[in-house]
């Protein structure tokens, strides 16, 4: 079976366009033939490292195959490019020919979201739908972690099988929510909020949502290999020692390191390329701030990453001895690429909610973004300092001690500019007519629970006492308030809040204040007794605790369930009316101003008939002298006028 | 006390001030109340306790971190819940009051803001500094330490998977499985792993510092209370790392020495079995069985 790589079959294109290459759905690039080329990859890849590798001395005396394991993965996932019809474009230039961008359309088949699209706004579906995938499965894990803790003893999974759901745990919703904003909504709204026809990079685009597949089904995989005992963070030599699970993780976060690349790329070239006319970087929305500012992020902070897990790869496959010591390598060196990446992340996971939260709450309160520029200054300053901060995670590792003033310092003032979120915030609410519709709760809820994450943040940076907490539940907490309470809580206001224009549909606000306050009061509800529970000495990633810790664990657990049903709850009523009552929503629900709301629903497939001229800043609540933020049909002159 | 803001007049500032000292009143009366219960009523009870300078210390940072923060929750609190219940939606569908911005609440939150993170950043410096260390591993080479190290005594935790030995150099380099502590006395640690990366966490001895292979990581504290504590691994090890700990004692000096010199008889024919005392012990693996060997 080969792809069809004649030239009218573009990339993701399906074919029939103009009639001419009406090509068969099999002979098209789509999930089907990726799969089949991933897994012949797979076995060819495999097959061929046993053939390398099979008398190396490490093979010979371990019995696992890592280089058999990583080539079989490679060759996997280059095969399910090629199936995806990815290189189609790439080899048709090199023969001298020009495979045309697929046509858009107004209304997709199904196919559509399962084939290598180049619409942006097939892909912030595409990467919707993953994302929440990620995090659901993720959550299950989760209880199957609180159901060990139900008791002090090991009971339920064997403590390999407790470590590994960990582990697992960890590291998908650490792959996951770097991409739960800027996929979904960074995707589809920033050409719409910027006003522009289409995405810098579709291509990469499309790359960058491919990869998320194959590193979640790679990643989950480990759980039928051994699974991997390192938890997230991958600590060598326990990452060296461990089996093919080990490669599991370390291959799928780097496919999603890949993805972030790409996304990211996209993103800081569409907003600095791509924007209307008129749209000055003063009127830029908060979200397309949030997004470049993350996008910055990520181009600089994510290739340590790959670098490290390259290393670990070589570690383990080859025995390259980088990341151990006997043969001149230092564990240091893994604490620090992985940390010099890892804490920048964990900012650029806080940013896009930052932003989304900014971008949403004028709305509802109807007055405009408090100190816009101090917004966008603090979403800078946290991006900045994100990158002078990674040894707080090293505070007790023996570490050049010096330096550790320096850190807590440093640590500290990144609270400033995230205080700026409460002062805008708060500004942005003051004297206004608050509406208290599903989106704007969710929204409250981010500054309730970021308050926690935040105020512990400052307990973690300061050494003394960190002393106490690292490693501990209190740790856990911090940043299951700062990533669930902050990040999730925006992503959830933010499904509500852009379903009308993602599928047309308006969710019910009676489902959804149901939803909203299970899962508000459950999730402080599961989260508050874990700073405790850390205070009073229980380390994380155990299966054993102190028999006088159990009360508050089992409180913890059940608490957990029922932010489990809740979520179970929107899964539920969000398929529910997805697919069987369609509720239909008006153009403009919310009454917003913003840009993306302008141009009708369901969303024209150009975005714009023609490309519109902004005319003021998408926050002018409550101003009379006010014009439309845009003229969606400028004449020359009105271009003009502006420039 | 729900205003009807919808006909509100008066200037803007005029408006700020009732409003705005109605929300400071009640958060500072609130903020007071608390933190006058944190930190007489709360404070001295807060963990890890008072067995050990540095666990003292570590209460007393934590409570004075709980203090300042009580002020800043109950802000966004008071200020959250007085704009939920005064400015909502009256039904009419009215935008609210435009406004982009205002200089002195804005400078004044960006002082206040760093004055409080510079505090912060000095305290725990200070906090750090002082008291040698605070506990936490300092690495081979320790920049703070006790002002007096006469007679002090020194412990090697040596962790593997899954389990933590101790060896006393000042007893003959002899190794046991529990960790047996003098009250009133100058402790060193020296915490070292000879496979994967562990954390020796003494949490009522408020001693916490990872036990790196080939690495040396020390740590200092001094006892000041007998009683139990409790040993943990506190960096992922592998499968059994929730399994790893171990209970240790503060004991009386005469009862320290006492087991101390017992011990170091009663393993004398095994500690000459074991590698001289280092620092560190670098494995071998080309030995059946594998061995230590001193590095």
């Amino acid at each position: 079976m080969a792809i069809d790589m004649s030239q009218s079959t573009g990339v993701g294109q399906s074919g029939g366009a103009g009639g001419s290459s009406a090509a068969r759905w099999f002979a098209r690039g789509n999930i089907f033939t990726a799969t089949l080329f991933g897994a012949g990859g797979w076995f060819f890849g495999h097959w061929w490292g046993n053939v390398i590798a099979g008398h190396y001395t490490s093979v010979q005396n371990s019995g696992t195959n890592d280089v058999s394991w990583l080539l079989g993965a490679i060759f996997a996932v280059v095969a399910w490019f090629i199936g995806l019809g990815a290189l189609n474009h790439p080899i048709a230039k090199l023969w001298g020919g020009e495979a045309p961008m697929a046509e858009k359309k107004q209304k997709y088949s199904i196919m559509e979201y399962f084939s290598y699209s180049t619409d942006h706004k097939v892909v912030g579906i595409q990467y919707l739908f993953a994302m929440l995938m990620y995090f659901f499965v993720a959550g299950l894990l989760a209880l199957g972690i609180r159901t060990e803790l139900l008791s002090p003893t090991y009971h339920i999974w064997g403590p390999d099988t407790y470590i590994e759901i960990v582990g697992e745990h960890g590291t998908m919703m650490m792959m996951m929510m770097t991409s739960i904003i800027m996929g979904p909504f960074g995707n589809f709204l920033v050409p719409l909020m910027i006003g522009s026809k289409r995405m810098a990079f579709p291509r990469l685009e499309a790359a960058s949502f491919w990869f998320t597949v194959p590193a979640f089904f790679f990643l989950l995989s480990a759980l039928w290999q051994g699974g991997f005992q390192s938890g997230w963070t991958g600590y060598a030599p326990l990452s060296i020692q461990g089996g093919v699970g080990q490669d599991a993780y370390l291959f799928s976060f780097t496919l999603m390191a890949l993805s972030m690349l790409a996304a990211s790329t996209n993103m800081v070239a569409t907003i600095i390329n791509y924007r209307a006319p008129g749209m000055r970087w003063s009127r830029l929305s908060v979200l397309t701030w949030g997004m470049i500012t993350t996008a910055f992020t990520m181009i600089l902070s994510v290739p340590v990453l790959i670098d490290g897990l390259y290393v670990m790869g070589m570690d383990r496959a080859v025995q390259t001895s980088m990341l151990y010591g006997q043969h001149g390598g230092s564990p240091f060196l893994w604490e620090n690429l992985f940390w010099f990446f890892g804490h920048p992340e964990v900012y650029l996971l806080a940013l896009p909610g930052f932003a989304i939260t900014t971008e949403i709450l004028p709305v509802f309160a109807r007055k405009p973004v408090f100190a816009l520029k101090t917004s966008i200054a603090g979403m800078i300053g946290v991006a900045t300092l994100s990158f002078f901060v990674w040894q707080h995670h090293l505070f007790n590792s023996g570490m050049n001690p010096d330096m550790r003033p320096l850190f807590m310092l440093s640590t500290e003032l990144i609270s400033i500019p995230t205080g700026f979120l409460y002062l805008v915030g708060m500004g942005t609410v003051w004297r206004g007519r608050l509406r208290f519709n599903v989106p704007m709760l969710f929204m409250l809820a981010v500054f309730f629970n970021f308050l926690w994450g935040g105020i512990t943040g400052v307990y973690n940076s300061d050494v003394p006492v960190d002393a106490l907490i690292h490693g501990s539940f209190f740790v856990m907490a911090h940043f299951h308030f700062t990533i669930m309470g902050q990040l999730m809580f925006a992503v959830f206001g933010a499904i509500y809040y852009y379903t009308p224009l993602f599928f047309g549909i308006k969710l019910s606000e009676k489902l959804g204040k149901i939803h909203f306050w299970t899962m508000f009061v459950a999730f402080n509800s599961t989260f508050l007794p874990l700073f405790i529970v850390g205070w009073l000495g229980q380390p994380r990633r155990v299966f054993e605790y102190a028999a006088r810790l159990q009360t508050l664990n089992q409180w913890v657990s059940i608490s957990a369930y029922v932010l489990g049903l809740s979520l179970a709850f929107f899964v539920v009523t969000f398929i529910w009316q997805l697919v069987v009552t369609r509720p239909k929503s008006e153009p403009n629900p919310w009454d917003s101003r913003g840009l993306e709301w302008q141009v009708g629903i369901p969303v024209p497939k150009d975005n714009f008939d023609r490309i519109p001229v902004i005319l003021s800043s998408p926050y002018e609540y409550g101003n009379p002298n006010a014009g439309p933020m845009a003229d969606l049909s400028p004449t020359v002159a009105s271009v003009g006028s502006d420039a | 006390m729900a205003l009807k803001t919808s006909e509100e007049s008066g200037s803007p500032a005029a408006i700020a001030r009732k409003h705005g000292s109605r929300i400071v009143a009640i958060w500072f009366i609130l903020s007071l109340i608390i933190d006058l219960v944190v930190w007489f009523v709360w404070g001295p009870h807060m963990p890890p306790g008072d067995m050990t300078t540095t666990a003292a210390g570590q209460q007393f940072d934590f409570k004075v971190l709980t203090v300042m923060s009580v002020p800043v929750l109950l802000m966004v609190w008071v200020y959250g819940a007085y704009v939920i219940i005064n400015f909502r939606d009256r039904g009419d569908h009215a935008d609210g009051y435009y406004v982009k911005g205002n200089r002195k609440s804005q400078g004044l939150w960006y002082a206040a803001t760093a004055v409080l993170v510079l505090f912060l950043a000095g305290f725990g410096t200070y906090e750090l500094v002082v008291p040698a260390g605070a506990g936490v591993g300092e690495g081979p080479s320790p920049i703070w330490k006790p002002a007096s190290t006469a007679h002090m005594l020194q412990v090697q935790v040596i962790a593997q998977q899954w389990r933590f030995t101790y060896r006393w150099p000042q007893f003959g380099g002899m190794e046991t499985t529990s960790l047996v502590l003098p009250v009133n006395t100058e402790i060193q640690f020296n915490v070292t792993s000879l496979d994967v990366i562990h954390d020796f966490w003494a949490y009522q001895l408020g001693v916490k510092a990872d036990a790196n292979p080939e690495d040396n990581n020390v740590a200092y504290t001094k006892t000041q209370q007998t009683g139990r504590f409790v040993v943990r691994c506190d960096e992922l090890c592998g499968i059994w790392h929730g399994a790893m700990y171990n209970y240790g004692n503060v004991v009386s000096q005469n009862a320290f020495y006492q087991w101390a010199t017992n011990m170091e008889a009663q393993n004398a024919s095994l500690t000459k079995l074991l590698p001289k005392y280092s620092t560190v012990y670098v494995p071998n693996d080309n030995v059946a069985g594998g061995q230590y060997f001193n590095g």
